[in-house]
């Protein structure tokens, strides 16, 4: 302050290169490739929803018409597409969500070698991708006599025809349920694994001297307010990955659209128009519509779990 | 004794969260728990059960769950193969490892500077940038598959070995996580560093980088399991035979649509979706404790 000389603008660059510099430098390369393959296609879509776009000829504006459209004339969208994604994120989503923090808690009442093991058996579907397990579950769903599911309700008597698990509308979707339920303990299951065991342990002890006493109310007055923060992840982490999950149907039938679009979630639906009929401009309105989506339902987990 | 073996199994110590040893309460979650594990682990063991069948038990009626006669037929067929197009299927392994091998050195490396000028440096837009890259931890990018698609294309990415590799390497999470795993690290220790006048680059590699090894191993495993797994990147960007990878070869065995010979593929298919599961499961096999190490810090605050 004393200093009545005000730097010129280089040795104020200077400064600010030594000061700051070596920050920015050390962001560039993880800032330039968010930008260029998060940021822009996200900006893109938004831009693209408004146009009509074929991929042929420059995109042409036409404001929300792609709105209006996906709202009142997309039949598919409103009869099957919508109706499916609704129930698919709400079982996988909430349900797997659940799910997870159910299972940690109960691993975390185990001692360490039997907790590890547990946690990676339940942890082990998630390593495996769509591809390689295609071959598994068309075996085990397969809908002929050779069928292993088949195969074995029917020497239970549970059903006298081999059923069309993969191709019949009505058994499409549950199977899609449960084969993403099971492979959805990821690394949100891990968090909240982990933030149970960091809890600490007079918490408990201080609250069964105060009369604690059922383990539900150890659950929902110590357990979770001790862990909003990994909660918040998990939920995160379960939120994108059910619409992440979208491609499931389609690649368990084998077919976009699916079996009277029995399985077509909104992701599905976005490929159909983008690759399949080139209808860039609406694709893009679709995407934003499953973005909004994914926001709403994380603004949602906020409400629960952000702390202060 | 008795009592002493009373108060071993039935005493406070056992009870409740991270318990040192067994105790009688735990039964009930050992009883949830075994039923549960076993289902969720047939499909695994499917994998690899299903990969050493020869032709007869692969097609045989009623199936068998377990293999009788073990044989490596499935592996010896799967490499004798070319694929329609002419490429051998090692090929399609060397690109995978190769691709893989690079995204997950250079996912590390540009998340970890990141992450570290995140944590460590004090700069004007620090609070902004971790606050959009939290909000990115939302991202889905099945969702942005046609922005994408024309981005990739107008930067003269189509069909190169490198959008195999660029598109996967901004990883949100992965900046996250070893952002907060960073925090852990004592402030004390760097500026200690500072006043012995190491310069950043000398912090970053010698004093970080050894210091967060479990965080860095995490990132690696999700880098892997992403890139490994990957077959859409072959499918949408790449025309060339000679640079599409191991997964997306699995695909076309399984595919419908590409009328591959259905029965002949199934073995060869059912050994090829073994040698994609094994390297996820052995990376994590042996990275597990420091995954679980990182994830005490993930929480959103």
């Amino acid at each position: 302050m004393a200093d009545k000389t005000y730097p010129t603008w280089r040795s104020r660059l200077s400064r600010w290169a030594t000061k700051e510099g070596n920050a920015y430098a050390l962001l560039t390369p993880y800032a330039l490739l968010f930008l260029v393959f998060i940021v822009a296609p996200v900006l893109i879509a938004f831009l693209l929803s408004f146009t009509f776009f074929d991929t042929i000829q420059f995109p042409r504006w036409i404001g929300l018409k792609n709105y209006i459209v996906l709202l009142t004339q997309d039949d598919l969208f409103m009869k099957y597409v919508l109706p499916n994604t609704i129930e698919f994120a709400v079982l996988v989503g909430p349900g797997g969500y659940a799910l997870a923090f159910l299972l940690a808690w109960m691993l975390a009442q185990l001692p360490r070698i039997p907790r590890t093991v547990f946690a990676l058996i339940l942890y082990s579907p998630s390593m495996t991708s769509g591809v390689a397990m295609t071959v598994v579950w068309r075996a085990l769903f397969s809908g002929d006599q050779s069928g292993y599911l088949n195969t074995l309700l029917l020497q239970l008597n549970l059903i006298q025809q081999p059923v069309q698990w993969l191709q019949s509308p009505q058994y499409l979707m549950p199977v899609m349920i449960i084969v993403t339920l099971w492979s959805s303990m990821g690394i949100g299951f891990l968090a909240m694994l982990a933030g149970i065991l960091d809890i600490n342990p007079e918490l408990y002890e201080a609250a069964s001297l105060d009369g604690m006493g059922s383990r539900w109310q150890e659950i929902f007055y110590i357990t979770i307010p001790s862990m909003r923060p990994q909660m918040l992840f998990g939920a995160v982490m379960a939120i994108v990955g059910t619409f992440q999950a979208g491609a499931i149907g389609v690649m368990l039938s084998g077919s976009n659209p699916t079996p009277q679009y029995a399985g077509q979630l909104i992701v599905n639906h976005i490929e159909d128009y983008g690759f399949i009929r080139y209808e860039m401009g609406y694709a893009a309105a679709i995407s934003v519509a499953l973005l909004l989506m994914v926001l709403l339902f994380t603004r949602v987990a906020n409400r629960l779990f952000l702390s202060e | 004794m008795k009592s002493r073996w009373l108060r071993k199994y039935a005493g406070i110590r056992n009870r409740g969260i991270n318990p040192q040893g067994f105790h009688v309460s735990q039964l009930k979650f050992y009883a949830l728990l075994l039923p549960l594990a076993v289902l969720m682990l047939l499909p695994i063991v499917f994998i690899f059960s299903h990969a050493f069948k020869p032709p007869d038990e692969l097609f045989a009626y009623p199936p068998r769950f377990f293999v009788a006669h073990p044989t490596f037929k499935n592996f010896q067929d799967l490499f004798a193969q070319m694929s329609t197009a002419g490429v051998p299927v090692s090929r399609y392994l060397f690109n995978s490892v190769t691709i893989t091998l690079v995204t997950v050195a250079a996912s590390i490396l540009i998340s970890s500077t990141a992450a570290y000028a995140l944590s460590k440096k004090r700069f004007g837009l620090k609070q902004t940038l971790f606050a959009v890259n939290t909000l990115a931890l939302m991202f889905v990018p099945i969702a942005v598959i046609i922005p994408r698609f024309l981005i990739i294309t107008r930067l003269g990415l189509l069909d190169t070995f490198w959008v195999h590799i660029l598109p996967t390497l901004a990883m949100p999470v992965g900046v996250f996580l070893l952002k907060q795993f960073i925090d852990g690290v004592p402030d004390e220790v760097i500026e200690a560093a500072q006043i012995d006048g190491a310069n950043d680059g000398q912090i970053y590699w010698r004093i970080v980088l050894p210091m967060i090894q479990p965080a860095i191993a995490t990132i690696g495993i999700l880098t892997f399991q992403a890139t490994w797994n990957n077959a859409e990147i072959s499918t949408l960007y790449i025309n060339s035979e000679s640079l599409k990878t191991f997964a997306y070869y699995l695909s076309t065995l399984t595919s419908t649509a590409s009328g591959a010979n259905l029965v002949a593929g199934q073995g060869m298919a059912a050994a090829a979706s073994l040698i994609m599961f094994l390297p996820n499961l052995i990376i994590f096999l042996f990275l597990q404790s420091q995954v679980m190490s990182t994830m005490s810090h993930s929480g959103l605050k």
